[in-house]
């Protein structure tokens, strides 16, 4: 039974739908949930990334552009044009997806660090753009966003809801919500790894020419996965404008694109829980460290290093093995 | 779900425990102060002086008995300049570290990212950053000590009208700053009878500004040039400047009003004007000068205790933390309803920076005129009458 | 209208110098190691800041320059033998955030040693600027050029004409045959990550009479100086030469003719088109990929 459940490919689904939904029991303060939230969003992103990053292995430097820019479009079709904000979002996610796919055909016939080096440069263009166009972004300084609402029902931080009888306030229905978004974006991840696009993923990330030379279809399905991984990018970033009500260029930025592919790769390339470990990580360093004051930086960067050199494959399937070798021998070797 | 009520049951335990311990110490509650600075990152010059001021204010406040007879306790967090950690932290101030108010937000992007948080949440919040966005439209719970980029663009087209100028030149960085003060000036030059003719930008990591410049040079008719943004940004250009032998009257905003920027742009910046807070000229203030006393004692303290000299921008940190405790000190209590009340009924306050007259209207408080004019004469300040 | 003209491509070549003296910096641990060093920049902090440092304590300038750059390669030999080595079979991208790791490790320090200020590094001859036909150029711009100049030749030179330059390029063409013919990969590489720190601190110091040096002036210009490398051509010293100058003309002309508003993004969508059509740079090697 328990075998059964270990072999099963979306046991950890379960699990990680577990610890999202008993999380809000043990915490009181809104101030946990509204990082809890963010950590869901930012987590949800790297799902994405990852599909991208850790299954085709290709490395893009600009990820944070179409983050910033589903942001900036759910912002400002619904402070400046009254669009309803899931249509915003929708079409954002559309827009994003187009602007991909045009550029990502081009951009992913490049190898390696010029690969990384053009998704740099698609990255900045964006953020440019945003921080020019100050009429409709605000500029450098940011701009207010409208909160999240569905047929005049409004999700505000500050509100309070009622589900099932229970009384839940604005936070925590927030946190929900968010971690539902995990969950639909762990899912989709997942079935698309198992697809043929998956496999086809792998066998690129393996040998691109190899792959080639068996007949897969290699740029079509790079531009594919490019596709679906600014679509990820662009929605969680629409929904993190609305949950913030506060953005600013920075969200498009080269230093968050390097944040969000670091997520990737510390928390564990080509593994959904890895990637959300990661982001989990990442986002509460910098919390403990804030007692540390001047020292913040060093020791954030040394934590950095020290877990690449001596985790290379990330925190999440370094662990996992260390468990699998303890299992392992306990029981007889068999694993 | 045993487990659950077990830990609620220790949670009601312990804080039971810690009711029964505060009221026993009431009387030592400290007041608490939250802030959230750019201490380190592009914006540090402002956020470093800013909480070395700070720390510095209340450990005296502290040691002369506190305010209401309670201690202040200052709980700071580091944002690097980033909007999105300075939203976290005010967060963390609000509703885990409860503070009673908030005293902080180096820059306008900090600023603005806090505001929606403070709002609901109800309690006072006191902005050391620049932009008028963050007091125009008037926020019930939020106010400002510097006075806003508006201000510092009137006063320099005050001034240049004063010179008979009528066509300028503008140059500004890309960053919040410069960009909000580009705005300002765009907005406000017609009505000082003022053109700007060329307007050019640069970016927070350029290095060379001679293009921009050239440009403005070759535009026909302009009588000056003025630069908005802070940062290196602003010491470059006037270095490219000085190295165009462009001679026409050349302006500096608020941003550079510090005397980093004077070692950066060395002999360059000679004969350059800018609007300032009088803290840069302590002992060349007039006798009758109202803050002439606060100006000198903040600038003599903090030479003394941190070694180094004052910059306007640790003022701007004074003043806040000086507003505060005035505002609870009239409230007589930190309920935050009342210490807003009282930080909008503040007339008259002399601070480093200007003299403050709050009011519903205006959470500011302060006139362009509290701007003094300066030149860079011989490697030092030196006040235009 | 010509001194116009003349006046853009001077700076453009200033700001490019600048970014061609950082590029270069990339190209040995590159050459040797395929490996992108985002610590490059805090390279070239070192450069800036030992230098300010050292002259703080009474040291004559020339001697400070030579301390400075003696504890970038000490850094560098130190990224190389503790970050790098460590992890050698590691991904490629695993490898780029060691980097970012050390190069925000190295920042957090140098803050918390030299502070945050921005310093002044006198230029090396004179404040004057230059004059021709009209346009002024900055005299330290020649520096810049002249030191990238020297540095290129020497680059050529060391990989073609000595042992250990050949070492190093042989090792990263073919690890384990290297390893055959009797080359200590790991000393080789060691030496990579030395060379490029005392390249990467001159050029710290020679543009910092320009720039200014502060603990985060490298994020500033590696980022550019990255650039510059890869549209030149990853590995070589004359497309690290023209791609920085390259970039530094078209930016100085954007903002001279267009708009300053939109330089860098003028920039980097020239970039995007250099790659569309050579996508391996201007002058990156026609290399046989492998399976």
């Amino acid at each position: 039974m328990f075998d059964r459940f270990l072999e099963w490919r979306m046991n950890y689904v379960l699990v990680l739908a577990i610890i999202v939904f008993v999380i809000p029991l043990l915490m009181e303060n809104p101030f946990y949930f509204d990082l809890a939230t963010q950590i869901l969003i930012i987590a949800a992103t790297v799902v994405g990334l990852n599909l991208l990053v850790g299954y085709a292995g290709q490395i893009s430097l600009g990820h944070a552009g179409f983050y910033g820019m589903g942001a900036y479009f759910s912002a400002v079709a619904t402070s400046a044009y009254n669009w309803p904000p899931l249509l915003a979002l929708i079409v954002a996610a559309a827009v994003v997806g187009l602007v991909a796919w045009v550029v990502g055909r081009p951009i992913l016939k490049l190898k390696g660090h010029y690969l990384s080096m053009a998704t740099l440069a698609v990255g900045f263009i964006i953020a440019i753009i945003i921080n020019n166009e100050s009429q409709l972004t605000g500029g450098p300084d940011g701009m207010v966003v409208p909160p999240f609402s569905l047929f005049g029902w409004e999700l505000s931080t500050f509100g309070l809801y009622s589900l099932l009888g229970l009384e839940i306030p604005g936070h925590v229905a927030w946190y929900l919500v968010a971690g539902v978004l995990l969950l639909v974006a762990v899912i989709i991840a997942q079935n698309l790894i198992d697809s043929p696009l998956g496999r086809a993923l792998r066998s690129i990330h393996g040998s691109e020419i190899a792959a080639r030379t068996v007949g897969v279809d290699t740029a079509r399905y790079k531009s594919m996965v490019f596709v679906i991984s600014a679509v990820y990018a662009s929605i969680m970033g629409s929904v993190f404008a609305h949950f913030t009500g506060f953005i600013t260029p920075a969200i498009a930025g080269f230093d968050y694109s390097i944040v969000l592919i670091t997520m990737v790769v510390l928390g564990g390339m080509a593994s959904p829980m890895g990637v959300i470990l990661g982001a989990v990580v990442l986002k509460l360093l910098p919390q403990f460290l804030a007692g540390f004051q001047e020292y913040e930086t060093a020791i954030f960067g040394f934590i950095l290093m020290a877990t690449m050199i001596f985790m290379p494959k990330g925190f999440y399937p370094t662990a996992m093995n260390a468990i699998r070798n303890k299992l392992g021998k306990s029981s007889g070797g068999k694993a | 779900m045993a487990k659950k009520s077990l830990l609620r049951r220790a949670g009601v335990l312990a804080a039971t425990l810690a009711t029964s311990l505060l009221v026993s110490a009431q009387a030592a509650e400290p007041i608490k102060i939250g802030s959230f600075l750019s201490v380190t990152g592009p914006a540090s010059f402002l956020g470093d002086p800013e909480l070395k001021t700070l720390e510095m204010y209340v450990e005296k406040i502290n040691e002369e008995g506190g305010v209401l007879g309670r201690p202040l306790e200052l709980i700071h967090y580091d944002d690097v300049g980033n909007a999105s950690n300075a939203r976290n932290f005010a967060g963390r101030l609000i509703r885990s570290d409860r503070v009673d108010i908030i005293v902080g937000g180096s820059t306008t992007g900090a600023t603005m990212a806090a505001v929606p948080l403070v709002e609901q949440a109800r309690i006072p919040f006191i902005s050391l950053a620049g932009a008028v966005t963050i007091v125009d439209p008037v926020k019930e719970w939020v106010f400002k000590v510097p006075q806003s980029d508006r201000m510092a663009a009137e006063r320099i087209l005050w001034d240049m009208r004063r010179r008979g100028f009528d066509k300028i030149g503008l140059i500004s960085g890309t960053g919040g700053f410069g960009a909000s003060g580009r705005q300002q000036t765009l907005a406000v030059a017609s009505e000082y009878g003022i053109e700007v003719v060329a307007d050019e930008t640069y970016g927070p990591s350029d290095s060379d500004m001679t293009a921009q410049l050239t440009n403005i040079r070759n535009t026909d008719g302009v009588d000056a040039i003025l630069n908005f943004g802070f940062g290196q940004g602003p010491a470059i250009v006037t270095k490219n400047y000085a190295a165009l032998d462009i001679n026409l009257p050349f302006y500096q905003s608020h941003g550079v009003a510090s005397d980093a920027f004077l070692d950066l742009a060395g002999d360059a910046a000679e004969g350059l004007r800018l609007p300032a807070s009088p803290i840069l000229i302590p002992s060349s203030l007039p006798d009758d000068d109202p803050q002439r006393e606060v100006v000198q004692s903040y600038a003599q303290e903090y030479r003394d205790h941190w070694g180094t000299r004052v910059s306007t921008f640790g003022g701007y940190a004074y003043d806040g933390l000086m507003l505060a405790v005035q505002a609870i000190e009239a409230a007589g209590s930190t309920d935050k309803a009342a210490v807003r009340d009282e930080l909008e009924n503040i007339l008259g306050y002399v601070g480093v920076t200007g003299i403050f007259n709050m009011a519903p209207d205006d959470h500011n408080g302060l006139t362009p005129e509290s701007f003094r004019i300066l030149e860079v004469k011989d490697g030092d300040w030196m006040l235009v009458e | 209208m010509f001194s116009e003209f003349l006046q853009y491509l001077f700076t453009g070549i200033t700001i490019g110098a600048t970014y061609a003296l950082v590029a270069l910096g990339f190209t040995i641990i590159y050459n040797a190691s395929h490996v992108i060093n985002f610590a490059q920049g805090e390279f070239l902090m070192i450069g800036g800041m030992g230098t300010v440092a050292f002259m703080g304590l009474g040291i004559p300038m020339f001697f400070a320059i030579i301390l400075a750059v003696l504890l970038a390669c000490l850094v560098g030999i130190a990224l190389q033998r503790l970050a790098i080595a460590p992890a050698k079979n590691a991904d490629v991208v695993t490898l780029i955030i060691i980097t970012i790791g050390a190069s925000i490790f190295i920042r957090g320090i140098a803050q918390v040693v030299w502070g945050k200020d921005y310093h002044v590094v006198p230029p090396f001859s004179g404040d004057e600027p230059i004059r021709l036909g009209g346009a002024v150029l900055n005299s330290q711009s020649l520096w810049v050029l002249g030191i990238g100049a020297v540095l290129v030749i020497a680059l050529i030179l060391f990989f073609t004409r000595t042992l250990i330059g050949r070492a190093i390029l042989g090792t990263s063409m073919n690890k384990l045959a290297a390893q055959l013919v009797g080359v200590k990969t790991q000393m080789v590489l060691m030496l990579a990550f030395g060379l490029s720190a005392l390249l990467g601190s001159v050029a710290g110091v020679t543009v910092a009479p320009i720039t200014f040096t502060a603990y985060d002036i490298g994020i500033l210009l590696a980022l550019k100086g990255f650039v510059a490398a890869a549209m030149g051509g990853l590995g070589s010293g004359l497309g690290a030469v023209v791609g920085g100058i390259l970039l530094g003309v078209v930016e100085a002309m954007t903002a001279g003719y267009i708009s300053s508003e939109y330089k860098d993004a003028v920039a980097f969508s020239m970039i995007l088109l250099v790659l569309f059509f050579m996508p391996r740079g201007l002058f990156g090697g026609r290399t046989v990929e492998r399976v």
